[in-house]
C-alpha cells in the first residue's frame, strides 16, 4: 500500500508541476513537451485506479496525436509571446482575485454537499469486479446501453470534419494534379516525335 | 454470452431517415462533379425536412421513450419538432438566390443545415443530460460553421468566430451545472431526478443543486439569447449571412425553448419554485433590453437580433407563469401562451427575413434601414408585405402577433404575475416604435434609388404562406390554440 501511495504522490506532484510550467514557460515548444509530460503522468493516475484503458488512450490519443498536432502548429505559426506574455502579468492580479474567489465558493459548495437518499440505487454503471476487463467492460455497454450517444457523437465528429472542410477548403485554378488515367492513357505515339536528324547538321 | 437487444428504433425513426439519407446527399455532393448538384441537393434536402413531419406524425402515437431512456417521444415533441422542420425547410427554399448572388452555393449549406435539423430534433427529445448535450453541441456545431460560410466576409468569418467561443463558455457552463446535479442525484436521467427531487418533498434541496440548476439556466438562456446572455446575438446576426440568420432566429429558438421547458418541468418540475424567479428576471430583462436597445440601430439585421431578444422575453412568461401555481389548467395555459407566441413569432421571422432577402440594389445585398426609403412608391406589393410583418411583430389587432402576446399575457394573469404583465405591456408599446418606424420609413420618406427586386418563385411562396398565417389567423386560431394545448398538457401527463 506503501508503494501505491507513493507513486500517487509522484504522479500527481509531477502532473502538477509540470501543468503550471505549460502555462509560464516563454517558449512554445517547451509547453507542448511538458504538455506531453502531464498527459503521462496523468495516464499513470488512471493505472493507479485501475482504468488501464483509459491510461492508454490518453497516451495513444493525446500525446500520440494531439500533443504532436501542437507541435506542428506551434512550430509553423510564429506565435509572437511577448505580447501575451505581458497580458498575462497585466491581468495576473485579477485573475488570481477571481481565482480565489471560485476556490472559496467551491469549497463552500462541497462543505454543504449532501448526496440524494439511496443514491446508490440510481447508478447506471455497478460495480463490475475484476473477472471482467476495462476494454470488455465499455465494449458491453457503449455498443447496447450508449449506442444512441454513440452515434450521436459520431455525428458531431462528422459535422467538425465537414465544417473544417468547408471552411478551409478553396479550389485554386492552376494546380497540377496528378491524374493516373490520363498517365496510364499516354503512350509514345502520341508523346514522342521522332525527327530525322541528317548528320552533322543539328536539329 | 447473451445478445444485448436492439432497442426499439420506432419513435427516433424520422431522426434516423434524416440521418441516414443526409449522409447519402453528402457523398453524392461529395463524388458527383456536376454543377447543379448542389441546387439539387438543396431541394432533395427540403424534400427530406417536409417528409420528416408526416413520418414523425403516423410513427408516434402517446408517449413512448426508447434508448433507455434516453429519447422521449410524445404530443410536445412532435408539435415543436414539427415548427423546427417548417422553418428549417423555409430558410433552404428562401436562400436559393442569396447562395447564389453570394457565391456560397455549395451543397454543403443544406446539408449543415438538415444536420442542425437534426440535432435539434434530438434536443427535443432528450430525456437524459447526456443525450442533450450531445445534441446541443451538434446543433451548435452545425451553426457555427454555416455562420461562418462565406469565406470571403470578414464579417461572416468574425460572427462564426464569436458563436464558437461564446457558445463554447455557456456549454462548459451548462456542463458545469449538470455536473454538480449528476453529483447530487447520481444519475443523468430526467425521470429518476425527477423522482429525487419529488422524494425531498418540499424540502430545500442544498446549495450544490441550486448552483447547478442555475449554471444549466445560464446555458440554455444563453442558446435562446435571453438577457443577461445575449450579448453575443447582435454581432452574430449581423455578420452571418442573411438566411443563416433567419436559420438561427427561428428553428434553434424553438428547439431551445422546448428543451429548456422539458428540462424545467421534467427533472425540476418539482423545485420550480427555485427557477420561477429566475426567469421572471430574464423575461422583464429581455423585454426591455429588446424594448429599448433596438431603437437606434440601422441595420436591420441587427434590429431583428434585438427584437429577437425582446420576443423571447415574451415567451418566457408562459414558462414563468407555470412555476408556482397548484391549479393544473393554469399551468398547462401557462405552457400553451408560449407555444402559441413561439409558432406565430417563427412565421413572423421567417417571413421578415424573406423580405430583408429581397433587399438587393445593382446586385449586392443591402441591410441598411434607410435603404428601403419610399419603397411603398418603389415597389408597392413587398411594402405591404414588409408592413404586416412589422405591424404583426408589435403586436398590433387584427394581426397573428396581438394573439400572441393576448395568450403569454392572459398566462401570467391567471398565474397573479401582475407585474410581469404590466411590464410586458408597456415593453410592447415601447418595442412598436421601431417597428413601426420601418413602415413610416418605407412609406413616408422621400424615395431613395429603387431596389432592383425581382421575386423569385420561393419566396414569392414562403412570403404568401407566412403572410396568409398571419393576417388570417384570427379568424380561425383554433388548429393552432388546440394543437398547442394538446402539447403543452403532454408535458404534465407522465
Amino acid at each position: 500500500m506503501i508503494f501505491l501511495a507513493l507513486a500517487f504522490y509522484m504522479f500527481a506532484s509531477i502532473a502538477v508541476i509540470a501543468a503550471i510550467v505549460v502555462i509560464s514557460t516563454h517558449n512554445p515548444v517547451h509547453s507542448v513537451l511538458f504538455l506531453i509530460l502531464v498527459f503521462f503522468n496523468v495516464a499513470g493516475l488512471f493505472v493507479l485506479l485501475g482504468a488501464e484503458f483509459l491510461a492508454m488512450i490518453l497516451i495513444v490519443v493525446y500525446v500520440g496525436a494531439v500533443a504532436v498536432l501542437f507541435m506542428f502548429v506551434v512550430m509553423m505559426l510564429d506565435v509572437s509571446i511577448a505580447e501575451t506574455r505581458d497580458g498575462f502579468l497585466h491581468y495576473l492580479p485579477l485573475g488570481l482575485l477571481v481565482g480565489f474567489i471560485l476556490v472559496i465558493e467551491l469549497g463552500v459548495i462541497a462543505g454543504g454537499w449532501n448526496f440524494a437518499p439511496n443514491v446508490e440505487q440510481n447508478f447506471i454503471a455497478q460495480s463490475i469486479g475484476s473477472s471482467v476487463t476495462n476494454t470488455e467492460a465499455m465494449g458491453n455497454v457503449i455498443y447496447t446501453h450508449y449506442i444512441f450517444y454513440f452515434q450521436t457523437a459520431g455525428f458531431i465528429l462528422l459535422v467538425a470534419m465537414i465544417g473544417a472542410i468547408v471552411l478551409t477548403h478553396r479550389t485554386r485554378d492552376g494546380v497540377r494534379k496528378q491524374n493516373v488515367g490520363d498517365q496510364l492513357a499516354r503512350n509514345p505515339s502520341n508523346t514522342i516525335e521522332v525527327k530525322k536528324v541528317s548528320s552533322g547538321s543539328g536539329v | 454470452m447473451q445478445l444485448a437487444t436492439i432497442p426499439d428504433l420506432m419513435p427516433a425513426l424520422p431522426e434516423i431517415i434524416l440521418a441516414v439519407t443526409t449522409l447519402v446527399l453528402l457523398m453524392l455532393g461529395v463524388f458527383i462533379r456536376s454543377l447543379n448538384i448542389a441546387r439539387t441537393i438543396a431541394y432533395a434536402c427540403i424534400l427530406l425536412l417536409l417528409l420528416a413531419i408526416p413520418l414523425m406524425l403516423v410513427s408516434t402515437d402517446g408517449r413512448v421513450s426508447t434508448f433507455d431512456g434516453a429519447f422521449v417521444v410524445n404530443d410536445f415533441t412532435v408539435f415543436m419538432k414539427t415548427f423546427v422542420l417548417l422553418s428549417a425547410a423555409s430558410v433552404i427554399l428562401i436562400s436559393k438566390d442569396y447562395r447564389k448572388l453570394q457565391s456560397i452555393d455549395s451543397f454543403e449549406f443544406p446539408i449543415l443545415i438538415v444536420l442542425a435539423t437534426i440535432g435539434m430534433m434530438l434536443m427535443l427529445s432528450a430525456n437524459d443530460f447526456l443525450g442533450l448535450y450531445l445534441a446541443i453541441e451538434l446543433q451548435s456545431l452545425s451553426l457555427y460553421v454555416i455562420a461562418a460560410f462565406q469565406k470571403d466576409s470578414a464579417r461572416s468569418a468574425e460572427s462564426g468566430l464569436k458563436y464558437f467561443v461564446l457558445g463554447a463558455l455557456s456549454s462548459g457552463l451548462m456542463l458545469y451545472g449538470i455536473s454538480l446535479i449528476y453529483g447530487f442525484v447520481g444519475s443523468t436521467n430526467f425521470n429518476i431526478m425527477a423522482e429525487v427531487f419529488k422524494g425531498l418533498s418540499g424540502e430545500l434541496p442544498p446549495p450544490g443543486v441550486i448552483i447547478g440548476l442555475v449554471f444549466i439556466v445560464a446555458g440554455f438562456s444563453f442558446k435562446i439569447s435571453a438577457v443577461p446572455f445575449h450579448m453575443w446575438t447582435p454581432d452574430v446576426y449581423e455578420g452571418a449571412p442573411t438566411p443563416v440568420t433567419a436559420l438561427l432566429s427561428a428553428a434553434p429558438k424553438i428547439a431551445a425553448m422546448g428543451l429548456f421547458v422539458r428540462t424545467m418541468l421534467g427533472p425540476f418540475g418539482e423545485i420550480d419554485d427555485q427557477w420561477q424567479q429566475i426567469i421572471i428576471f430574464m423575461s422583464i430583462a429581455s423585454m426591455g433590453l429588446g424594448a429599448f436597445a433596438a431603437i437606434n440601430q440601422k441595420n436591420i439585421k441587427r434590429m431583428m437580433a434585438y427584437s429577437s431578444i425582446g420576443h423571447m422575453g415574451y415567451a418566457l412568461i408562459g414558462l414563468a407563469a407555470v412555476g408556482g401555481v397548484e391549479n393544473a389548467i393554469f399551468r398547462i395555459h401557462g405552457i400553451q401562451g408560449m407555444l402559441v407566441y413561439l409558432v406565430i413569432y417563427v412565421f413572423m421571422n421567417i417571413g421578415t427575413f424573406s423580405c430583408i432577402l429581397l433587399m438587393k440594389r445593382d446586385g449586392r445585398m443591402v441591410e441598411n434601414i434607410d435603404d428601403l426609403a419610399g419603397l411603398s412608391k418603389t415597389n408597392p406589393g413587398l411594402a405591404l408585405i414588409f408592413s404586416i410583418f412589422m405591424f404583426s411583430m408589435a403586436g398590433i389587432p387584427p394581426l397573428a402577433g396581438f394573439l400572441g402576446k393576448l395568450y403569454v399575457f392572459q398566462a401570467a394573469i391567471n398565474s397573479e404575475l401582475y407585474t410581469l404583465a404590466i411590464i410586458g405591456v408597456v415593453a410592447s408599446v415601447i418595442g412598436a416604435f421601431y417597428y413601426i418606424r420601418i413602415v413610416k420609413v418605407m412609406y413616408f420618406d422621400p424615395p431613395v434609388e429603387a431596389l432592383n427586386v425581382s421575386i423569385s418563385l420561393e419566396i414569392k411562396i414562403v412570403l404568401a404562406i407566412t403572410g396568409f398565417v398571419i393576417i388570417f389567423l384570427i379568424f380561425y386560431p383554433m388548429p393552432l390554440i388546440s394543437g398547442a394545448e394538446q402539447a403543452a398538457s403532454a408535458l404534465f401527463t407522465k
